[in-house]
């Protein structure tokens, strides 16, 4: 009744095609957005940034990138936690080689030297695809672990192996606080968000979802391949390695590249599958879900023993945190294959029938 | 010379191990089109059933001899895995039939969680050990050749000759039976395979059981080499280069695809490792692997990918 496209009349193109045609939409991101920026900031306390908000925004950020290649263009990977680490490497060099040099910079260069190589190692798309492509960059993944392990120059000749970094700013904000991280990262989340929006409802976006559905048909109607696969592969590299650098520099702070390894892999494609591929909203909701669950397990489970008067082991917390994990990923893979963004755009279809359905 | 020979060797049977649990991978691939990231999950379990039960039997049964011991862990083993075979067409594959390459193996990777935390709550979570008497010294052949001969490991060669042992079986079991015969009919085209009435919720319960056996001689092999832990999983890790060398679809392909990998991965640590700083061996592997695909995308022995538009 209220909440539908027809009954909004544009007067001009740009309206035409805007973001979100329907007013309420507009609205709910906008009332979304300022909760985010005024709201969480006056009621969450550091427990909750720390350990739940900031690895929530960094790890969204990096399931849009892994979304944008597997959800969008069709390409699985097993390797955006070695893009994660370029990411966080680069950044970590640029900071300590070049005097004064600034941190969103930083950031930027680091995604982009991950760009860089995410189009190296996104050559063999070229030949191979589905599980074999997902086996390759596998190769992507267990090279850089071993780089940033065994070549030293990248760890700036630190004995213990972990590097760190100090005295974030940027343009005089001292990044010191977990607020100040927070809003740090909320605010390169919203613009990578609006930009891999835009860039999917875009020309390359459609091409890449060409490719995905059918990539010699795409090929026949006149799309480049290596442009679009490629193309796919360095943008999201790109936001992996955003993602990576802002990983260890606000959230690790200190690290090694044991923070990058296969499970961060298996992790981001958890959150998009699960998210729902082909969904920017969906990474968002697979962040969220992925995020949260182990928390939750690991604070309800002893609690749950005391209730009926078992005395749970930490080790025997940790196995069960395993086993329901498990068993909670398959069971939404069976009731839900397409993800929880399935479950939002269901709602929604319902919503334009409200109130009256027939 | 005998130096390399020594390495080339060790390399032979490394990969024979190797193409032990890439085996589990293909079958499975080949019958239901699921690639399998929880076989190194059921090769932990399976190993630390093994290890748990060969320990546990002498006390409960009071049996003395070491081999009935063995053997008895082994056929308990065989039903656990049996049963988690059947469980997981059951309750997880039979769901999600015709559902994306991507998605099955997440669910996979979901059961591959479920069953490290199953199998360390019941079994528990140290490092055992699995003894069923292979010998640990190593013998010098060849002496009469080269000067000092070559070292070669006898439990290397033991476990060598079972793997092989174990894939002519499965061959046998292939080729010869009727059961075979069905398999390999689903492995080639799942719809008429169903048409002729072959039941297809039975052929997969079955080649997860093979898988399963599989995974229990890799289990007692690499437990026995390494002790049983919880890296047992990175195992797989190991043999995922295998399968896509050798080809996803093909069972020779795993064997080959095994002896190419274990071969380049010891020739590569010992003669290109101390250049670069060594430990290259687990991303070599897939480098090598990589080489292979670039020129062959359907891997050594696959199935040729014909494209329908």
């Amino acid at each position: 009744m209220i909440y539908r496209e027809n009954g909004h009349f544009k007067t001009s193109y740009a309206a035409d095609r805007q973001i979100f045609p329907i007013p309420q939409d507009r609205w709910a991101i906008l009332a979304i957005l300022a909760f985010a920026f005024a709201g969480v900031p006056l009621l969450a306390d550091e427990y909750l940034f720390r350990a739940i908000l900031i690895p929530f925004l960094i790890l969204s950020l990096a399931a849009l990138g892994v979304n944008l290649l597997v959800g969008y263009c069709g390409q699985i990977t097993l390797g955006a936690g070695a893009f994660m680490a370029i990411g966080a490497y680069a950044a970590y060099n640029f900071m300590i080689r070049i005097d004064d040099m600034p941190l969103l910079a930083a950031l930027l260069l680091g995604g982009l030297a991950s760009a860089a190589i995410g189009i190296v190692f996104g050559t063999p798309s070229l030949r191979v695809r589905g599980l074999y492509l997902a086996v390759a960059t596998l190769a992507a993944q267990f090279f850089w672990d071993w780089a940033f392990l065994r070549i030293k120059w990248f760890t700036d000749y630190s004995p213990s192996g972990s590097v760190s970094i100090a005295n974030l700013h940027v343009f005089g904000w001292k990044i010191d606080s977990p607020l100040d991280k927070y809003l740090l990262c909320l605010a390169v989340l919203t613009l990578f968000a609006l930009l891999a929006k835009n860039l999917v409802r875009g020309a390359i976006g459609r091409q890449w979802m060409a490719i995905r559905d059918m990539d010699v048909a795409a090929e026949v109607i006149g799309i480049r391949p290596m442009y679009a696969k490629l193309s796919a592969f360095a943008v999201s590299s790109f936001f992996l390695g955003v993602a990576g650098a802002l990983w260890g520099f606000i959230h690790l702070g200190s690290w090694e590249p044991a923070a990058f390894s296969i499970d961060r892999s298996l992790q981001l494609l958890f959150m998009v599958i699960i998210g729902g591929l082909g969904s920017i909203m969906g990474s968002f909701f697979g962040a969220a879900f992925i995020v949260i669950l182990p928390i939750f397990l690991n604070q309800f489970l002893p609690w749950l023993g005391g209730l009926v008067g078992l005395g749970i082991s930490t080790a025997a917390v940790s196995h069960a945190e395993f086993m329901i994990f498990g068993a909670l990923i398959v069971f939404f893979l069976i009731v839900e294959p397409h993800g929880l963004a399935r479950l939002w755009s269901t709602a929604k279809e319902k919503l334009r029938l409200w109130p009256f359905p027939h | 010379m005998a130096f390399f020979l020594e390495t080339l060797i060790a390399g032979l049977m490394v990969g024979m191990l190797y193409s032990l649990v890439a085996l589990g991978f293909v079958l499975i691939f080949k019958a239901s089109g699921v690639f399998n990231f929880a076989q190194g999950a059921m090769v932990l379990f399976a190993a630390l059933a093994m290890a748990r039960f060969s320990e546990w039997i002498p006390g409960w049964l009071g049996i003395e001899s070491l081999f009935l011991a063995n053997l008895l862990a082994f056929a308990i083993t065989a039903l656990i895995m049996f049963a988690v075979a059947w469980l997981i067409e059951r309750l997880v594959l039979r769901h999600l039939v015709n559902q994306e390459g991507a998605t099955l193996l997440m669910a996979t990777l979901g059961i591959a969680y479920f069953m490290e935390g199953v199998g360390q709550t019941a079994f528990g979570s140290d490092i055992y050990e699995i003894n069923v008497g292979m010998p640990k010294d190593p013998v010098l052949v060849l002496q009469n050749v080269f000067e000092g001969g070559v070292l070669v490991s006898k439990e290397d060669l033991i476990a060598a000759l079972i793997a092989a042992l174990l894939v002519a079986a499965l061959a046998l079991f292939f080729q010869k039976t009727g059961t075979g015969r069905a398999l390999r009919a689903v492995a080639d085209d799942h719809q008429a395979a169903q048409s002729i009435g072959i039941p297809l919720n039975r052929i997969w319960v079955i080649v997860w059981c093979v898988a399963g056996i599989v995974a229990i001689v890799a289990g007692i092999i690499w437990g026995s080499k390494l002790g049983v832990q919880f890296s047992l999983v990175t195992v797989a890790l190991r043999a995922l280069p295998v399968v896509i060398l050798g080809g996803l679809t093909s069972v020779p392909g795993a064997i080959i695809g095994g002896l190419i990998i274990g071969v380049g991965e010891k020739l590569s640590e010992v003669y290109l490792g101390p250049l670069v700083g060594g430990g290259i061996e687990i991303w070599f592997a897939y480098m090598l692997a990589l080489v292979f695909l670039l020129f062959r995308p359907q891997g050594l022995f696959g199935e040729k990918i014909i494209d329908r538009v």
